[in-house]
């Protein structure tokens, strides 16, 4: 019942800190996010920890943990459903509808442009080498925000066989992103229950 | 036409909906459907077409669907302008299905986020997550990404060196991500 109170109280709260932000401002800052966005969802880990949590302070640092369990767990476009997560959060519907389309305008924008000048982009030189040097800066990027998200996510000597076993099954075993989030999820629940009964 | 614009939105719709485990799983599901199974395009078209997804901005599973949305239609005949209404379907359709399910999830973990239940699932979750996001940056080190030290000695250094950067930017002197982005880039430009 208190526990109920609680979470009421603080998903009002959670509105009000939102009310402030223009949707104008959150779809820009998603389609600065999208543009810059190159080579899979996680690229867009190292934007947003930079724009939406420390510059606009819109979702906390452990908001983007849970976030991405989430996001990765259901199904569809990591990126677009972290976009459309942090839109509900801070305006409602209409806030996930401008996030959204502001995650996916710039691909639409950038390939139409591409589909319809295709040969001329491919064959050039300048833009394979620009790409060339972008993506080990990219990987480095990915790579950056794991310790910090390991502070956020409380990684202490007693739990850091998770991520280290998660490492382990996905780069070794090939096993998937969305299995590993799912035990993970059950695991956790069930060793809730289990040490709750005990202290019953 | 119609049919053809309905068999997109369905199709990516599909997509959308079942496509767990991030972009390239979603890829292997867009070749099944648009290569395999309606003939939209070939091998080789399809394959130009991850190739430049994987390499402009935005996540591959919007830019191959908007991209497979405009060749599909142009290839049966009709003009660009079509085509730019099959990317817009296209591009719709997939994110259609998450965007409905995002949003009951996040309206429900708004709701039960101190519920110890919840709490619990995300005690492990969280450190688990840890994981995930070093193994997305471990699975990218490879040759496609730094080359090797036998197939291009040169640009496997500068590549090592561009990481190096990237990494002593972001973590020590607090570089803006889009800004060490930009200028591995032009690195780029100057050396390979």
């Amino acid at each position: 019942m208190i526990n109920q109170f609680r979470s009421y109280l603080s998903s009002i709260s959670l509105r009000k800190e939102g009310k402030g932000e223009g949707l104008i401002s959150l779809f820009l800052t998603f389609a600065y996010i999208g543009l810059f966005t190159i080579g899979g969802g996680y690229a867009m880990i190292p934007l947003i920890q930079q724009k939406v949590v420390e510059e606009k302070g819109w979702v906390t640092e452990e908001e983007l943990v849970d976030l991405m369990a989430v996001a990765q767990s259901c199904p569809g476009i990591f990126a677009v459903n972290i976009a459309i997560f942090i839109g509900y959060k801070l305006r409602g519907v209409p806030g996930a509808l401008a996030t959204t389309l502001a995650a996916i305008t710039p691909s639409f924008v950038i390939i139409l442009l591409i589909a319809l000048i295709f040969a001329a982009f491919r064959e050039n030189k300048y833009v394979e080498s620009f790409f060339l040097g972008l993506r080990p800066a990219v990987v480095a990027l990915i790579a950056a925000p794991t310790f910090k998200m390991a502070k956020t996510a409380k990684v202490n000597l007693r739990n850091i066989w998770i991520p280290i076993l998660a490492v382990l099954l996905i780069c070794i075993y090939g096993m998937s992103p969305i299995y590993v989030v799912l035990a993970a999820g059950v695991g956790g629940y069930v060793w809730g229950q289990w040490v709750n009964k005990e202290e019953d | 036409m119609l049919t053809l614009y309905l068999q997109l939105f369905w199709t990516f719709f599909k997509i959308g909906l079942f496509g767990f485990g991030g972009g390239y799983a979603m890829i292997s599901m867009i070749q099944g459907e648009v290569v395999t199974r309606y003939h939209w395009m070939n091998m080789g078209q399809f394959t130009d077409i991850v190739a430049i997804s994987q390499s402009t901005p935005g996540p591959i599973g919007i830019n191959s669907a908007t991209y497979v949305g405009y060749t599909s239609i142009v290839n049966a005949g009709h003009a660009a302008g079509w085509g730019v209404l099959g990317s817009a379907i296209a591009t719709l359709a997939v994110v259609l299905p998450s965007f409905v399910l995002m949003l009951l999830i996040s309206k429900f973990l708004m709701k039960y986020k101190n519920h110890p239940a919840v709490e619990d699932v995300f005690k492990t979750l969280r450190p688990a997550v840890v994981g995930l996001l070093a193994s997305a940056a471990i699975l990218l080190m490879n040759a496609e990404n730094f080359s090797t030290p036998t197939e291009c000695p040169w640009r496997f250094w500068i590549s090592i060196g561009l990481f190096l950067f990237a990494m002593i930017g972001q973590q020590i002197f607090k570089i803006g991500a889009i800004r060490i982005i930009i200028l591995s880039g032009i690195a780029g430009l100057l050396v390979f």
